[in-house]
C-alpha cells in the first residue's frame, strides 16, 4: 500500500495548479443558459489551447498521453480552483470512451480532436417520452436505406441536456424492429443541422434552458456514422453508461471542492456569530458532508488501484453513481440548511450568501439521482450483478 | 500509488480465513455464548503458531515486527467469522504500546510471552468503562490520568458486566498503583494513550467491515433461498434495495479504514481525523446493516436459534466501541472546524 504520487505525478500536480490559478474563469454564469454556454465555450477552447481540455487522450487527438493518476490530479487541481463543471462533458467523458472502444480509425481522426477542441459540442439522445429507466424501450427507428448507404430515423429523444446549444447528437435507434427488445438497436452519431431534426429547448427545474427534446423527421444519416456493428447498439451504449455512472464523469475533485467551500461556509457563518444556535448544531452535519466526499475520493484511489492493475469495476460503478450522487445531494442541503432563513435566495437576490451557488448546487445535485439511471436501477443492478440476486 | 494490499499480504489473509472457518464456526460462537469461560486456549495457542499473535511484536521479541496494514485484513477475517478472542486488545494495542512506549524491563517482561501466546493482554483507557476478556489475560494496560501502567493480572480485582453480546466478556476492573508498573507519564503516556485509542478504533473497524460483509453474504445466501408468493425474496425490489443499501454503506467505510490503517503505519499528520473517519463510517455502516439483515431475514432472525443474532450482537457492541459513530464525528469536526 502506498498512497503517495510519485515526484513526476507531483511535477504534472504543480504544472497544473500553476496554469489553472492563472487562467480559471471567475463567476462564469451556468453553461446551461444559451449566454453562459457560449462563454463556457470559451473556456474550453483555453484549456484546449493549453493542453489541458483531454489530458489523458492521446497527444494526436489533443490530449497529452497522461496516465490515469495523473488525469485524478488534474481533476483535482481544476475544481480547487474553482474550475467550472465541462460543457463539453457529454462528449469528452461519455462518448470519447465508446469511439476509442468501438470507432474506427477515421472516426477517431474525424470526431475526437474537434471534441477535444470544443469544435464539435456534443449531447447525448437516451430517453424517449416513453422510455427513461427502462432505455430498452426505445422507439425511435432509424430505417434502412441501400441507395444512399445510410440510415433514416423517425422518432424523438427527449431530456436531452445543453441539446439547444450542441451540434451533435449520439445515442440509441432501433434499427430492426422484430428483434428482441436488447437486440436491433443501433449506435448513431448525428448532426443537429441535418434536414429534419428539430431542437426545443425546455426550462429545466432550476431555471435554465438546460433541457432539450430533439426531434427526428426523416433524418438521414450515412453509414459512417455508426458507432460499432448495426444492431449491436445497446452493447456500445452499455460500455458509455459505466462511464457515466462511474469515474469518468464524475471525479472525487469536484465534491472535494466542494466539502472544503461547505467547510469554509461554516466557518464564516460561525465568525460572523449570528445564529450561533444553528452554526454550533450543524457542526456534525459538516463533519459528515466532509467525510462523504473524503470517503469517495479514497474509493476512487481503490478502484483506480484496480483499474490500473487490470481489475474493471464492472457493475460495482451503480454503488459508484449512487454514493456521489447521493453525497451530492446531502452536501448541498447541508449548506443550506445551514444557511437557514436565507437558504432561499438565487444568484439575482442581493443579498444572496455565495451569490445563490448553495440552492443552485442543491437544484442541480438533485438530477443526479435520477440521470445516468435512476438510483432505484442502480440499486436493482446492485442487488443483481453484484451480490447475485434473482433477476425474477 | 497503489491502494492495495500486497500479495504477501492477502495470501497470509487467506491463511487466517482458512484458519477460522476450521476453528471458528458458528457453533463454536454459540459455544463462547454457553461455556462459563468463553474462550479455548488452544485456538489461541494455534493464532500464536500461525504468526497471528506475535505480528505486531518487534523481531527482537520473537514477533514479526509488521505494521497496522499488515494486520488490518486480518481482523476483518476475525470480525468475518465472529471470532471472540481478544486479539484488538492484545495484538492491535497493547503490542505495539509497550514496544514504543514501555521501559525495556517492561517490554522484556510481556512481549516474549504475547508473541509466543503465553500471554494474553488487555487494555483500559480513559473514557473506556470495561475491560475486554480481563477473565482470561495475564496483563492489563491501564490508563490512570495521565500515566499508564502495566498491572499483573492476579493484582486487579473485577466485577463481570453483561453484554448483549454474549460472547463478550466484559469487567469493571480495580487496581492499586502499588501493584502496577509505569509504563509512562506525562505527555509521553498521554501521546501513547492517544495512539493506542486510534489504534483500537482502527482494529475495530476492520471487525466491522468483516462483520458487515458476513451480515449481508448471510442475507443474501436466504433471500435466494427463501421463496414466498412461489419466487425468492430476493427478487422482489423492495427486499433489492435492503440489500443494495447494505453493500454500499460497507464499500464506502472499507477505503476508509484502509486509509486510516495506512496513515497510523505512515505516522500520517492528519491520522487522529483518518481513524475518526475510519471509526465513524465502519460503525454507522454496521449499524445500517445489521437493521437490513435482520429486517430481510424477518423472523427467523429474531431467534436466537438463527445464528445472525451472533453477528448482530457483536456489530452492535464493536460500533460503540472505541468511540461511537457520534463520538468520533465530533472528533473531526472539531478537527475540521475550529482551528
Amino acid at each position: 500500500m502506498d498512497l503517495n504520487f510519485t515526484p513526476a505525478e507531483e511535477a504534472f500536480r504543480a504544472e497544473a495548479r500553476a496554469w489553472l490559478e492563472a487562467n480559471v474563469p471567475v463567476g462564469l454564469p451556468s453553461g446551461d443558459t444559451a449566454e453562459g454556454f457560449a462563454l463556457h465555450v470559451e473556456w474550453e477552447k483555453k484549456l484546449f489551447a493549453a493542453g489541458w481540455s483531454v489530458v489523458s487522450w492521446p497527444e494526436e487527438y489533443g490530449g497529452r498521453g497522461a496516465s490515469l493518476w495523473e488525469w485524478l490530479i488534474f481533476e483535482e487541481e481544476y475544481y480547487r480552483a474553482g474550475g467550472p463543471q465541462r460543457v463539453t462533458q457529454n462528449g469528452i467523458f461519455l462518448l470519447a470512451p465508446t469511439i476509442f472502444e468501438f470507432g474506427t480509425d477515421e472516426q477517431k481522426a474525424r470526431f475526437l480532436p474537434r471534441m477535444a477542441a470544443a469544435d464539435d459540442l456534443w449531447c447525448q439522445g437516451w430517453s424517449e417520452p416513453d422510455a427513461g429507466s427502462d432505455l430498452a424501450g426505445i422507439k425511435s427507428r432509424a430505417a434502412r436505406d441501400d441507395e444512399r448507404g445510410g440510415w433514416v430515423i423517425n422518432g424523438q429523444k427527449t431530456w436531452t441536456t445543453r441539446g439547444a446549444f450542441c451540434n451533435w447528437v449520439f445515442g440509441l435507434f432501433r434499427t430492426d424492429p422484430e428483434a428482441a427488445r436488447h437486440s436491433g438497436m443501433t449506435y448513431l452519431m448525428v448532426p443537429l443541422d441535418a434536414a429534419g431534426v428539430t431542437v426545443r429547448g425546455v426550462e429545466r427545474l432550476d431555471g435554465d434552458e438546460g433541457f432539450a427534446e430533439v426531434f427526428f423527421d426523416d433524418v438521414f444519416v450515412s453509414d459512417d456514422l455508426v458507432l460499432g456493428g448495426v444492431n449491436e447498439g445497446w452493447g456500445v451504449a452499455m460500455a458509455t453508461t459505466s462511464s457515466e455512472r462511474g469515474l469518468t464523469l464524475r471525479s472525487p475533485g469536484r465534491f472535494c471542492a466542494a466539502a472544503d467551500r461547505l467547510v469554509d461556509l461554516w466557518k464564516r457563518q460561525n465568525a460572523a456569530g449570528e445564529h450561533a444556535e444553528r452554526v454550533a448544531a450543524m457542526r456534525d452535519d459538516v463533519a459528515q458532508s466532509w467525510m462523504e466526499a473524503e470517503a469517495y475520493r479514497l474509493a476512487t484511489l481503490a478502484d483506480v488501484t484496480g483499474l490500473v492493475n487490470g481489475v474493471s469495476q464492472g457493475a460495482r460503478s451503480s454503488l459508484t453513481k449512487i454514493f456521489w450522487s447521493e453525497l451530492d445531494v446531502n452536501l448541498n442541503e447541508t449548506a443550506l440548511r445551514l444557511l437557514g432563513p436565507t437558504a432561499e435566495l438565487i444568484e439575482t437576490s442581493p443579498d444572496a450568501v455565495d451569490g445563490g451557488a448553495w440552492m443552485k448546487g442543491f437544484e442541480f445535485a438533485l438530477s443526479g439521482p435520477i440521470y445516468a439511471g435512476t438510483n432505484e436501477i442502480q440499486r436493482n443492478v446492485v442487488a443483481e450483478r453484484v451480490l447475485g440476486l434473482p433477476r425474477k | 500509488m497503489q491502494f492495495a494490499f500486497t500479495e504477501d499480504q492477502l495470501l497470509f489473509r487467506d491463511a487466517v480465513a482458512e484458519f477460522f472457518a476450521n476453528e471458528c464456526p458458528p457453533e463454536k460462537v454459540r459455544w463462547s455464548w454457553d461455556d462459563a469461560v468463553g474462550r479455548d486456549a488452544s485456538t489461541w495457542a494455534a493464532l500464536a503458531e500461525m504468526g497471528v499473535l506475535g505480528l505486531t511484536v518487534p523481531e527482537a521479541f520473537g514477533g514479526m515486527g509488521m505494521n497496522e496494514i499488515d494486520l488490518l485484513p486480518i481482523l476483518t477475517e476475525a470480525g468475518r467469522y465472529a471470532y471472540p478472542g481478544p486479539l484488538v486488545e492484545t495484538v492491535a494495542v497493547v503490542a505495539p504500546l509497550l514496544a514504543e512506549s514501555a521501559p525495556a524491563a517492561i517490554a522484556e517482561k510481556w512481549l516474549p510471552g504475547i508473541a509466543d501466546g503465553s500471554v494474553i493482554a488487555t487494555v483500559q483507557l480513559d473514557g473506556q468503562p470495561f475491560v475486554n476478556d480481563m477473565h482470561i489475560a495475564n496483563l492489563l494496560v491501564a490508563q490512570r490520568d495521565d500515566r499508564l501502567f502495566a498491572v499483573p493480572a492476579d493484582k486487579v480485582r473485577s466485577t463481570q458486566q453483561v453484554s448483549v453480546d454474549g460472547a463478550r466478556r466484559l469487567f469493571a476492573v480495580e487496581w492499586d498503583e502499588a501493584d502496577a508498573e509505569l509504563i509512562a507519564s506525562g505527555d509521553a503516556a498521554l501521546q501513547a494513550v492517544n495512539r493506542a485509542f486510534d489504534r483500537g478504533a482502527v482494529a475495530t473497524a476492520a471487525m466491522l467491515i468483516g462483520l458487515s460483509e458476513q451480515m449481508i453474504a448471510m442475507t443474501v445466501a436466504y433471500v435466494v433461498d427463501r421463496k414466498q408468493f412461489g419466487v425468492p425474496i430476493g427478487s422482489f425490489q423492495a427486499v433489492k434495495h435492503h440489500l443494495a443499501d447494505a453493500e454500499l454503506k460497507v464499500s464506502f467505510a472499507r477505503p476508509a479504514v484502509w486509509a486510516a490503517a495506512y496513515g497510523l503505519a505512515m505516522g500520517s499528520a492528519d491520522v487522529d481525523r483518518e481513524v475518526s473517519m475510519a471509526k465513524c463510517f465502519a460503525s454507522d455502516a454496521a449499524e445500517v446493516v445489521a437493521r437490513k439483515a435482520l429486517q430481510t431475514h424477518g423472523a427467523i432472525g429474531y431467534t436466537t436459534e438463527h445464528d445472525l443474532h451472533f453477528w448482530l450482537k457483536r456489530s452492535w457492541a464493536l460500533s460503540s466501541s472505541w468511540g461511537d459513530a457520534l463520538w468520533h464525528r465530533r472528533r473531526v469536526a472539531h478537527l475540521l472546524l475550529d482551528n
